[in-house]
């Protein structure tokens, strides 16, 4: 019940912004309008790169703008609080409280990627629906399916957030590891360019990576590339990384009150 | 050029400042070069797949982005603070740079000055000095060619001070702005033969980002447009970067003068 509590918290603090989701949503399509033509134009001059067509490839695009802010692609999100308070020393008050701080944060973040979802992702998606006509699900299966894979994406995200923020009980400062992880979120997430174009060695690393549990698993599934047996395959990789990326958070966790030292105390 | 000294002052104190975490100075320059560098391996990837980009080959496509690349480098490295002013408003500190004795656009471009940035312009240079070595130069080419990187630096620096004025009149609504620069800065890399036509149209007229490479390119590159757009304007990047850069300031001017601080 806390935890659902923390979630809606975080969910009306996002939604305080009106003007600055509705100059998301129109940033994000500007993006995707680019980005259409681009991949347009690529396809046409391959029309058969990747084992996408050039309707798939759009569709991608526009997934792509719509899970750039739910799965919070850049870092940031609820774990920027959490850095923020490691820095002032906020912290120490936050473990002395009766909640376990990994649960506490992925409500929060939770929270906001439902807010991120039913506005930045549902606005970007709508556009792309009606200027470039892109593929939906195929089945319902396929939809409730994409449904499960977008909570893992986020939560998978999360703990990769929470690992960057976490640095700054040792460095104090996250925002050098912040940029260093985003910049590999973008590449390995798919964000950049779809994963199945990736050549030999590095597409098969790309696939094992964390990162591609944020775009390129959530987009295939929508796409409906993965059928029965892969269908399950593709979603237990999300959650094994989501398993492991979970204890470890735990794991630095419990490394980082080990050595805090309150500033000023 | 007191100005420009006051504004070098302060943006030593901010790369002192961000000095006192060395790990994450270190790591925001390395990450950011990372970011850009990332991108050219992408448009590298997507040409493992392709003979050309709608016409054009890899070296050609390598120096419309390398030249957009850095002059959005230095740009943003000169005045991507701007972007803040926002976050200046909303926190009363634009209140306290008004009364110091230095123009308060100077102020504002200089505030948190950081060289994350130079990790971009250093892979910028990199790819547009791999592209030109595919370029037929001739004298006028290499005038072109200057002319294009400070014209379109000073296109940037107008479309960065421009939008951000926005936020005068809304103060959390900065993401419509990076629609523009950073939109414009992405719709560069491409050729813009890409685009249907009344896109080329709007790039060129409205928000003339077509100037800050795609112009002076297809003379460089030795290309007729393949729009058919006069052969005048690939010499007009000059002209546009001027242009851009007087409507930025005018813009500036209203935001301030329309400006009441947010204290009542």
């Amino acid at each position: 019940m806390l935890h659902v509590a923390v979630a809606t918290r975080a969910f009306r603090r996002y939604s305080t912004y009106r003007a600055a989701t509705v100059s998301g949503i129109f940033t994000n399509s500007v993006f995707g309008i680019i980005y259409s033509f681009a991949y347009l134009a690529l396809w046409e001059a391959n029309p058969t790169a990747g084992g996408y067509d050039a309707q798939d490839a759009v569709t991608y695009v526009w997934l792509g703008q719509a899970l750039l802010m739910t799965i919070a692609l850049w870092g940031g999100g609820t774990t920027d609080d959490l850095a923020e308070r490691v820095r002032t020393g906020d912290i120490a008050i936050d473990l002395y409280r009766p909640v376990g701080l990994v649960g506490w944060y992925l409500a929060s973040d939770l929270g906001r990627a439902a807010y991120h979802l039913l506005t930045r992702g549902f606005g970007p998606t709508v556009i792309g629906l009606v200027v470039f006509d892109i593929a939906l699900p195929g089945s319902a299966l396929d939809a409730a399916a994409f449904a499960v894979s977008l909570v893992l994406a986020v939560v998978v995200s999360f703990a990769i957030r929470f690992l960057v923020a976490s640095t700054a009980f040792w460095l104090l400062d996250q925002s050098g590891v912040k940029v260093m992880s985003g910049a590999f979120a973008i590449f390995f997430s798919g964000m950049m360019l779809p994963l199945v174009l990736f050549p030999g060695w590095l597409g098969t690393v790309a696939n094992a990576l964390p990162w591609a549990s944020y775009v390129q698993v959530p987009a295939d599934i929508w796409l409906g590339k993965h059928q029965g047996v892969d269908l399950l395959a593709a979603l237990s990789f999300q959650v094994a990384w989501a398993v492991v990326l979970l204890a470890a958070c735990h794991g630095v966790l419990r490394l980082a009150t080990r050595k805090v030292v309150v500033q000023g105390g | 050029m007191g100005d420009l000294r006051t504004y070098g002052q302060i943006a030593w104190l901010w790369i002192r400042a961000a000095w006192q975490y060395p790990t994450s100075f270190v790591l925001l320059a390395v990450g950011n070069g990372l970011i850009t560098g990332l991108d050219f391996v992408g448009l590298w990837i997507m040409f493992s797949h392709l003979r050309d980009l709608a016409g054009f080959t890899l070296h050609e496509v390598a120096l419309l982005y390398g030249s957009a690349s850095l002059a959005l480098a230095v740009a943003d490295t000169a005045i991507g603070s701007v972007e803040r002013i926002g976050t200046y408003i909303r926190t009363g500190r634009l209140d306290q740079m008004m009364t110091k004795p230095v123009p308060l656009l100077v102020q504002v471009c200089a505030d948190q000055f950081t060289l994350r940035r130079l990790g971009r312009l250093t892979q910028a240079a990199v790819v547009f000095g791999w592209a030109c070595t595919y370029v037929d130069w001739t004298p006028l080419r290499v005038l072109v060619a200057v002319s294009m990187l400070v014209s379109g630096a000073l296109l940037f620096f107008g479309l960065f001070v421009g939008f951000s004025c926005i936020q005068f009149w809304t103060t959390d609504a900065t993401e419509f702005a990076n629609a523009f620069t950073y939109g414009g800065a992405t719709v560069t890399q491409y050729p813009l033969s890409i685009f249907p036509r009344e896109v080329m149209v709007g790039l060129t007229f409205v928000i003339p980002v077509a100037f800050v490479n795609w112009y002076p390119c297809l003379y460089l590159l030795g290309r007729s447009d393949p729009f058919g757009s006069p052969d005048a304007l690939q010499f007009a990047s000059p002209v546009a970067g001027i242009l851009t850069m007087v409507a930025a300031l005018l813009v500036w001017r209203t935001g301030v003068r329309h400006y009441t601080s947010t204290g009542s």
